[in-house]
């Protein structure tokens, strides 16, 4: 379902161009578990980014499900990052002041669903990560695994296929860091495609298959399990 | 989508209290100034121009005068009066005069109703003086006709503070007064008018009666002044020219010789007026354009730091799935909500404030300030523009980052 075929990333900073990544192929399958790892630096999170559709390669081509990226409207993306992906961040990215009723509901906003359904459909996920009584808390008077926690409602809201998650355990102490595992766990027991960015190896052990990245390349086969 | 942007934009306020509080107000402010300067500009204006007019439009006031010329073996140096005649003759022949009318006047003239008591002028004119001079009757009552000057009534039109010295609070239409120990019917009270410029005394405190009725009280030969009247289309110059040409045949003296026949222009008077004030609205249109920029410039920064703020937000939304017209059209729907809501309450505010004047009782000064609503509706579309551009621009090329760019610009 993820197809990407000699994917470059190059940034500019004032007259020095920096390769992130360089000729990058990679086949992930529906219903695929995989880690990303590697040393600070080595363009993981410029390759999630690539992945999630909040950015575009330099060069090289990007397919998902079968259509090519770089050929999609901005409409056409937004509604693939709004309904096909859900994206976790090391940095959860809430609304600041928005309640995690509020923050949950903007992807289903920009999905047009209806009230009666958005409010279901929130408490269900509020429910499902353990925060029915935290819903009108804001960010602010949340702990760190609570705000991740909201995150990966927010992005479980519309039933993405794929869920992209950048070290969504690397704000938080181990114990919080476990329960957010195990609810991947989950996610992927549902058929959801995951890929988890991580520096811990005890997580990415258990999930089906690492891909190394060094110096913006893939280090050895990704392919392989 | 609408009800999520409202509640988004409460959202937006409540995080950005102050910034919408000074956006608001600097809209507020400049819809505001913008109302009360029009406001009292055409205040003033008017109660200029009204209080000008209060002698009459178009008038011009005639007086006996000496030659300063020699004129075909004449000497220089005589007097010219004129009389009732020679007022119908130019009544007769001049074609830019549409009005005349002789002013017969004598002044301190003792006038009593039953114990009141007071010493005014008395004038004797024909009816069309009336139309002219701006006397207008008040209600139930009438100022002198033709049929009053023909059969040479005893009948008087007061002006409105010589009925109230004379008869205070009761009515004086039909009532007999005495003027000069002959008695008089007052047919006609002086409605109040504004009047800043008079010869002979302010009208308010003159009796009228009909010129035929002066004339056997008093045998006057000559008319101490007259009055004409062109039309708005003729220029009171030729008027004027009219008069010394017809008076000039009958007496002999220099139609340009401008001593023989004292004339008052007033026209000149609202020439001048009228050039004052196009430059004193030409002034504050200038102070409104300053103002509304001003404020447009405050929007413009305000709407720029918030979006530089926000640039976050958009990246965050976009990831979510936002596409590029729902940023957009909420950045534009705040901006247009916060401009809407601080140019109406600019505007009621001026409201409020024109009403409070009014009620205040300085119309002799300023007039009545009245609001236009054009003013307000220009400021607040003007502000409205400005503050649209001011919030579009950023909205837009924030949302043409890519999302993972405007996430990380933070
Ligand atoms: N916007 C950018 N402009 C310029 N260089 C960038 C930009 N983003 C990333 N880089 C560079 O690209 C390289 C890869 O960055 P990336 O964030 O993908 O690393 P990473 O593997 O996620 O590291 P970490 O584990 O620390 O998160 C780094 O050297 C970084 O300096
Ligand atoms: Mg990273």
């Amino acid at each position: 379902m993820i197809d990407l075929c000699k994917v470059t990333k190059t940034y500019i900073t004032g007259t020095v161009e920096f390769k992130a990544l360089k000729d990058i192929d990679l086949q992930i399958d529906r219903g695929e578990f995989v880690a990303i790892v590697g040393p600070s630096g080595s363009g993981k999170s410029t390759l999630m980014n690539l992945l999630g559709c909040l950015d575009v390669p330099t060069s090289g081509e990007y397919r998902l499900e079968g259509h090519s990226v770089n050929k999609l409207t901005s409409n056409q993306l937004a509604d693939i990052r709004n309904t096909k992906i859900g994206f976790v961040f090391q940095a959860f990215n809430l609304l600041p002041y928005a309640t995690s009723y509020e923050n949950i509901e903007v992807p289903l906003l920009f999905a047009k669903v209806s009230a009666k359904k958005r409010r279901d459909r929130i408490l269900e996920l509020l429910a499902l990560v353990g925060l029915a009584d935290k819903l009108n808390n804001k960010p602010t008077e949340l702990s760190g695994g609570e705000m991740q926690r909201v995150a990966i409602a927010r992005a479980l809201a519309n039933d993405p296929d794929i869920i992209l998650a950048d070290e969504p355990t690397g704000n938080l102490d181990s114990k919080s860091g476990t329960a957010i595992i195990e609810m991947f766990h989950q996610m992927w027991k549902s058929g959801k495609t995951i890929i988890l960015i991580t520096h811990d190896m005890k997580l990415a052990d258990q999930t089906q298959r690492i891909i190394r990245l060094k110096d913006g390349a893939i280090d050895g086969n990704g392919n392989l399990a | 989508m609408p009800f999520q942007i409202i509640k988004q934009f409460f959202n937006d306020m409540r995080r950005q209290k102050l910034r919408s509080m000074l956006t608001m107000f600097g809209i507020f402010w400049g819809t505001c100034s913008i109302v009360l300067l029009f406001a009292f500009g055409t205040g003033i204006t008017e109660a200029q121009i009204k209080s000008q007019k209060g002698i009459g439009e178009n008038i011009a006031i005639v007086w006996p005068g000496i030659t300063a010329r020699e004129f075909k073996g004449l000497p220089r140096g005589r007097r010219i009066r004129p009389t009732e005649d020679d007022i119908r003759l130019i009544k007769q022949k001049a074609q830019s005069i549409t009005h005349i009318s002789p002013e017969y006047s004598r002044w301190n003239v003792k006038m009593k109703y039953s114990r009141n008591e007071t010493i005014r002028n008395v004038v004797g004119i024909w009816p069309e003086f009336g139309l002219m001079r701006n006397l207008i009757p008040d209600y139930g009552s009438r100022f002198i006709n033709n049929l009053d000057l023909s059969k040479k009534r005893r009948v008087a039109f007061i002006g409105n503070i010589l009925k109230e010295d004379l008869f205070h609070e009761e009515g004086a239409v039909g009532k007999t007064v005495m003027i000069n120990n002959v008695p008089f019917t007052v047919i006609g009270v002086m409605k109040e008018k504004k009047q800043d410029s008079s010869y002979n005394g302010r009208d308010a405190r003159k009796a009228f009666i009909p010129a035929s009725t002066f004339r056997t009280m008093y045998s006057f030969r000559y008319v101490n002044d007259f009055v004409i009247q062109c039309p708005p289309t003729v220029s009171m110059e030729r008027a004027k020219r009219e008069v010394y040409e017809i008076m000039g045949a009958k007496y002999r003296f220099d139609p340009d010789d401008t001593e023989a026949l004292k004339i008052w222009d007033t026209t000149r008077g609202f020439a001048f007026l009228r050039n004052f004030f196009l430059a004193f609205n030409t002034f504050l249109v200038g102070i409104g354009v300053a103002t509304l920029i001003t404020g447009g410039i405050g929007v413009t920064n305000i709407m720029n730091v918030v979006l530089e703020e926000r640039t976050k937000e958009i990246g965050i939304k976009m990831a979510l799935g936002a596409r590029k017209s729902a940023i957009l059209s909420q950045f534009l729907f705040e901006t247009m909500l916060i401009t809407g809501i601080g140019g109406i309450l600019g505007f009621l505010f001026a409201w409020g404030v024109v009403s409070g004047v009014g009620m205040m009782g300085f119309e002799d000064y300023i007039g009545v300030p009245r609001v236009s609503l054009f003013s307000g509706v220009l400021a607040i579309v003007l502000l409205g523009i400005i503050g649209t551009l001011a919030g579009i621009f950023p909205a837009r090329r924030a949302s043409n980052l890519q999302p993972v760019q405007a996430m990380k610009l933070f």
